[in-house]
């Protein structure tokens, strides 16, 4: 600390703190001050390579509260509910772990943006609803002082989703399950859908669905630089490595019903720099796997999966990553300005994009039909063979479209019932899970942020339980499926 | 003879109010049973020819006439009225209450600081199913997100204009279409939005019976070379 001594009033000086004597370090130019005494220290001893202060920005902090893997739509959004609801500010130190910083594989960046309400499921639809309210309000939620409002540019065009005869009963449950949660939705008969949209075909479509308010797409960018910039100014540490080792003890426990089990703690996080052997051991609290398609690799290294299968200690976490296309088109004579995001009945989805008649769109591939994940190179004969088709057999205008650009990512796709993973894992009790949500994790990530920060700061679920998302239900068999046409 | 025609002149007038009364008792249904037509044209011409010679019953005639027409006026009382504005202290006066089963035309929010959730009850209100024209010029909260809650007033919103809102785009824009029954449309000076004359074209082909007013189509063109304004008042160059 240094300590300025006045000229007279010495026992005053002393004992006043002056600005840059707190502990913690100093806020008046610690670097410039650094690198000035590494100059000195080098014109004293030339010719030492040794570096007797050695710089370790890039390196994360060596002790954290809370260590989220995955520095996603999913890992900023945990790590902005944690800083907003602990109880003392600063009371938590959350460090964010990305292996890229440009994004460049990440499902948020690579996604078409689209958020809405038609689930079957309560939770799904509670989630959706409250990421529109955030969305809406995002400019009071992420405000960061001295820097210019967001622009999400979201269109509030809604989706309509198509429905032949034998999925008809179910959409129409499912609307009603959507309206008593508080969704705008209506349905709508073949007839009314060609007055409402004469460009559409309703041959083998009976009923749709559509959504009228809070539905539409928006930019996922804007809202993870966001996120980034809002969790930075809260004090959030950022790192850029990889996680390649968790350093945990076990306990051996016996349950009410005298059944051993062995339940682990993590206690150390290894984190890899880009490029280079160096690692920096933090010690944790907390582990939150929020790392998208390779949510597996990280439970793997928690030890989760390893075990005889059939067992609790043998289920492995069902998320693996799914390649998707994206196909930009430009067609003059395409529907205008009121399109929805419409969801086909043989899965093809399409939007327009911007105001000069481009659209875009895909197909989700079937089982038999799934692409090699291990790199995001397109497939264009899917467009021309599987997606195309079925485009222009809905939209008649789209027999002359021309594709400009396409490209791929990831889901991080639950093959077990593909919905989210959300909670602790029962036996690495202090791993928490917001993964697997297999293509509407941008959608619902405020609302799952939230809940782990819940679930983490207050012990349960306080505004919406996402029980039925626990880790337990792939030990158990109980699958929470969707059972919408999306 | 003039007895005849004035008589003749109060049951056409009779005639007209009958047609508003939607249910009220008229003068022709005084004894309460319902009549046959042919008995019903006897009873007016006993009715008339009894008009005709006793004051008396011309007398009665004529005031419940006048109770009726009354009433009438009073229902429509405000059509084609002028606007109910606050006074100078931006108070609304408070006999406004007596008349909450009137419906309202037409709401004039310009420069109103109303927001999405205050337009949940601008569209909720019951009386609010016969608006016709809606004025948002200059408000400075509502944006996309407000213009997709309008689509409840889809039966019966003719006019809108959102002149000058700051936060519309062309993306909020595109949730109009519910709006069908929308004849006149005000979208000019629109900073958010990013080509105006382009969005003009679009909003005109989403809604075919409406007229689209504020944006010049040639707004988003340029000159060319040749086709520079001249400038009249510089000196011409020798």
């Amino acid at each position: 600390m240094i300590r300025r001594v006045l000229p007279h009033g010495l026992g005053r000086g002393l004992l006043i703190r002056r600005p840059g004597t707190r502990r913690g370090g100093f806020s008046l130019d610690w670097d410039g001050k650094v690198s000035e005494i590494k100059k000195k220290i080098k014109s004293i001893l030339p010719g030492t390579s040794c570096d007797l202060l050695p710089d370790t920005s890039h390196l994360p902090p060596e002790h954290s509260d809370v260590v989220i893997v995955g520095g996603g739509v999913l890992g900023l959004s945990v790590a902005y509910w944690l800083k907003k609801l602990e109880s003392r500010r600063g009371g938590i130190r959350v460090l964010v772990v990305e292996r890229d910083h440009t994004y460049s594989q990440a499902s948020t960046g690579l996604s078409v943006g689209g958020i809405c309400q038609q689930f079957s499921l309560p939770e799904n639809i509670q989630l959706s609803l409250f990421s529109a309210s955030f969305l809406r309000n995002i400019n009071e939620y992420l405000a960061v002082t001295n820097a210019p409002p967001l622009d999400l540019q979201f269109n509030p065009s809604g989706y309509l989703l198509l429905a032949s005869e034998k999925d008809a009963a179910a959409m129409e449950s499912n609307v009603k399950v959507q309206k008593q949660e508080g969704a705008k939705v209506c349905l709508m008969s073949p007839d009314q859908l060609r007055n409402k949209f004469p460009w559409i075909n309703t041959e083998g479509v009976a009923l749709a669905s559509y959504g009228m308010e809070n539905e539409g797409w928006f930019d996922p960018w804007c809202l993870l630089q966001g996120l980034r910039q809002k969790v930075e100014s809260m004090g959030v540490f950022f790192c850029q490595g990889e996680v390649t080792r968790f350093v945990s003890s076990s306990q051996r426990m016996l349950t009410t019903d005298d059944e051993m089990v062995i339940l682990k703690r993590i206690h150390e996080v290894h984190v890899k720099m880009d490029h280079s052997l160096e690692y920096q051991p933090v010690e944790c609290a907390i582990v939150i796997n929020a790392a998208g398609a390779w949510s597996a690799q990280i439970a793997a290294l928690a030890g989760i999966g390893k075990g005889p299968p059939g067992t609790l200690q043998g289920t492995k976490l069902p998320v693996e990553p799914r390649k998707r296309d994206v196909y930009v088109w430009h067609c003059p004579q395409g529907p205008g300005l009121e399109t929805p995001l419409v969801a086909d009945t043989s899965g093809a989805y399409f939007r327009r994009e911007g105001l000069g008649s481009n659209y875009l769109g895909g197909r989700s591939p079937t089982e038999e039909e799934e692409p090699d994940p291990t790199n995001l190179e397109v497939d264009h004969d899917f467009f021309q063979e599987k997606v195309w088709p079925h485009l222009a057999l809905r939209v008649p205008a789209f027999e002359t479209l021309k594709v400009q650009t396409a490209w791929a990512g990831y889901y991080d796709y639950n093959t077990f019932d593909q919905n989210g993973v959300v909670g602790p894992h029962p036996l690495v009790v202090n791993m928490y899970f917001a993964t697997g949500f297999s293509g509407h994790g941008l959608q619902q990530a405020p609302g799952v942020g939230r809940a782990v920060a819940e679930m983490i700061l207050q012990g349960s679920f306080q505004t919406i339980d996402l029980s039925s998302f626990l880790f337990n239900r792939f030990y158990l068999g109980e699958k929470t499926q969707e059972n919408t046409t999306m | 003879m003039w007895d005849l025609v004035l008589g003749d002149r109060r049951i056409n007038s009779l005639r007209l109010v009958a047609r508003m009364w939607n249910g009220t008792r008229g003068i022709h249904r005084l004894g309460g049973a319902v009549v046959p037509e042919g008995n019903q044209k006897k009873e007016r011409t006993m009715l008339q020819f009894l008009t005709n010679h006793f004051y008396d019953v011309e007398a009665l005639r004529g005031y419940l006439l006048q109770r009726e027409m009354s009433k009438v006026h009073m229902k429509n009382r405000f059509r084609d009225k002028e606007w109910i504005r606050p006074d100078k202290y931006g108070h609304f006066s408070p006999e406004f209450w007596n008349f909450q089963e009137v419906p309202v035309e037409a709401v004039d929010a310009s420069d109103c600081e109303i927001n999405y959730e205050g337009l949940d009850n601008l569209r909720e209100c019951v009386l609010l199913k016969e608006l016709q024209s809606l004025l948002l010029q200059r408000c400075p909260h509502v944006d996309d997100w407000c213009l997709s809650r309008l689509y409840p007033l889809a039966d019966s919103l003719q006019e809108l204009s959102l002149a000058g809102c700051p936060r519309v785009s062309e993306r909020g824009l595109a949730c109009l279409h519910h709006l069908q029954n929308l004849r006149r449309l005000d979208i000019s000076d629109l900073p958010a939005v990013s080509n105006p004359g382009l969005t003009q074209i679009l909003v005109e082909e989403m809604l075919p019976n409406c007229k689209v007013v504020g944006v010049d189509w040639a707004e988003g063109l340029k000159l060319g070379p040749e086709e520079q304004p001249q400038d009249t008042a510089s000196p011409v160059l020798a």
